[in-house]
């Protein structure tokens, strides 16, 4: 028997002073977190505190936006991430998004999609990539029989699914998840948040939440953000889930999660 | 605050529906024939158009019609074979110039250019120009494309009157329209689909082939269609690059004469006006027919994959 308390976990990501800025607007403050290998680490916080802004960091994906530039440093496994190319670092750390955006494409299409890119043509390979990514996001025993539906012709629930399908595909080691239950409805929710705590045994993951009870439900770790008018996003707390709700030591952090602000 | 609700109890409506009802219900009916009316002339006016071409034109139309070739002369005499064919041709030819590089021009101003757009340097100046430049062309009448394509193709390089120039000429002509509607319809695939695929770890040219350009392929089809129909309807650009040859072009350097440059050339220098109407009536035809294929070509494709 393994005693959990007692297992310090690795540290997937670690993140170094990090600032980020649209333009002359400072998005992020002098961030600096481990974020710990095969856990769910979730990040709460009010809107506009850069929660989104910090995970789409973790894959520079806010690289998109020409006004952005960061200062710090993202290391993830031993290496800057920005110095590793973008399209290898985002195989590596994949992400799901707020609102389900399969392709509009068949359901086998938008999970072969990925590993194609990656240069696998076989079809005997992909078909066996698309079983099991739909079989580890619970998505396999409904939809083994449609595969060649549109991805747009399921529910939001199963089109998230398949979106995390999706990522899963093409085998990253880290994936983020920018508020992937908020455009769902309840039981959709509680099937993702399961699939979430099935993953966590292959990977590491990030998860931004508006729910409370999401991440004190489905996360080992949380982060918290806030924002001041003189101060951009930036963390006031972090640690255990459990210790974060059940004892939080910052007033801000007491405040939030009992829900009188944000 | 007691007095204030007493007072607003105490005063009556300032507004009362059923005082200029009847009025403003006959204000509605006026307003609502007028513009029964306007559909009605607008619409009567083009189906008498379209009627009076096909009803006169069908009376020459024939089989040997369709499959002999012109006579020349100022009779007019023989059939619309050979204008037929060289339609197609041009069609083809001028479509396989004009899609390449108009998908191409609208993919760099929608997919690689958005960092550069409204900066003060040199990218930012060029793309506006780009754009400006397309608008532009867009309004220009054909005539200056065609005496554009008579300038250089025909004269300075040489093509002569031929499939070639009218090709390069036509291309001009419908590269705006391709780079409009391929360029709108770039614009309407979703952001998400953009950063589903780029999170995958594609990279950006694997993502515009494989997830924006497929999405934006009704669109683009549309866009090629409409370029179609307009070559074919085209007669000002192909008089002046195209000569007007009724026979059939042997090689992309023959002169040749679509369908619609028959008809003008039926119409103003021969006596056979009947079988000019035949010709145009041919001609509304297959772009009715063009246009039932957007129609239902963009529905299945929306079908497919909306999933209903």
């Amino acid at each position: 028997m393994i005693d959990n308390n007692h297992v310090i976990p690795q540290t997937k990501i670690r993140v170094e002073n990090f600032n980020l800025f649209y333009g002359k607007f400072q998005a992020l403050d002098k961030i600096t977190i481990d974020i710990p290998s095969n856990q769910i680490t979730a990040i709460i916080g009010p809107s506009g505190c850069g929660k989104s802004t910090f995970i789409r960091s973790f894959n520079r994906m806010n690289e998109l936006i020409p006004s952005v530039h960061t200062e710090g440093k993202i290391i993830l496994d031993g290496k800057d991430i920005f110095e590793i190319d973008p399209v290898e670092l985002r195989k590596q750390v994949g992400m799901v998004f707020q609102r389900p955006n399969p392709f509009p494409k068949t359901i086998f299409e938008n999970i072969a999609f990925g590993p194609r890119a990656h240069g696998i043509r076989d079809h005997r390979i992909l078909e066996e990539i698309v079983e099991k990514s739909l079989r580890q996001a619970a998505l396999w025993d409904e939809v083994k029989d449609t595969l060649n539906k549109s991805g747009l012709a399921l529910s939001g629930g199963q089109q998230q699914r398949l979106c995390i399908a999706r990522a899963l595909a093409v085998e990253p080691e880290v994936i983020l998840m920018d508020e992937p239950a908020s455009a769902l409805d309840p039981i959709a929710t509680l099937k993702i948040e399961e699939l979430i705590e099935q993953l966590k045994e292959k990977y590491t993951i990030v998860i931004v939440t508006h729910n409370m009870q999401q991440a004190a439900r489905a996360s080992d770790f949380t982060l918290f953000f806030n924002m001041a008018e003189s101060r951009a996003g930036y963390l006031v707390e972090s640690g255990k889930t459990t210790d974060i709700f059940t004892n939080p030591k910052n007033e801000l952090t007491e405040q939030y999660i009992s829900g009188r602000f944000g | 605050m007691i007095k204030d609700i007493s007072l607003a109890k105490k005063q009556t409506r300032v507004i009362d529906p059923a005082k200029n009802l009847h009025q403003r219900q006959f204000k509605q009916r006026i307003a609502f024939a007028l513009i029964w009316l306007a559909g009605i002339i607008a619409i009567t006016a083009l189906l008498f158009i379209v009627g009076y071409v096909v009803s006169n034109g069908f009376k020459v139309i024939n089989l040997e019609f369709l499959t002999t070739r012109p006579a020349g002369g100022v009779s007019g005499k023989g059939g619309i074979s050979t204008t037929i064919v060289t339609t197609i041709y041009l069609v083809l030819l001028t479509i396989t110039i004009a899609a390449p590089l108009g998908i191409g021009t609208a993919v760099f101003m929608v997919e690689y250019t958005t960092e550069y757009a409204g900066k003060k340097n040199l990218v930012g100046y060029l793309i506006n120009l780009i754009r400006t430049s397309v608008e532009i062309l867009a309004g220009v009448p054909s005539i200056i494309f065609g005496l554009f394509g008579f300038a250089v193709f025909v004269s300075y390089m040489k093509l002569k009157f031929s499939l070639l120039s009218a090709g390069l000429s036509g291309a001009c002509l419908v590269l705006p329209l391709i780079i409009r509607t391929t360029e709108e319809a770039l614009l309407t695939v979703p952001k998400s689909y953009r950063e589903g695929s780029l999170a995958l770890g594609t990279t950006k040219w694997q993502m515009i082939f494989g997830v924006v350009l497929p999405s934006a392929l009704p669109g683009i089809i549309t866009g090629i269609v409409l370029s179609v129909g307009r070559v074919i309807a085209e007669t000002a650009v192909f008089w002046v690059t195209l000569g007007g040859s009724y026979r059939l072009p042997k090689n992309l350097l023959s002169s040749g004469r679509t369908m619609a440059l028959h008809v003008y050339m039926l119409a103003s220098e021969t006596t056979a006006f009947d079988k000019a109407l035949g010709t145009s009536a041919i001609l509304i035809v297959i772009i009715i027919l063009l246009n039932l294929a957007i129609n239902i070509s963009s529905k299945q494709f929306s079908k497919k994959f909306s999933g209903k």
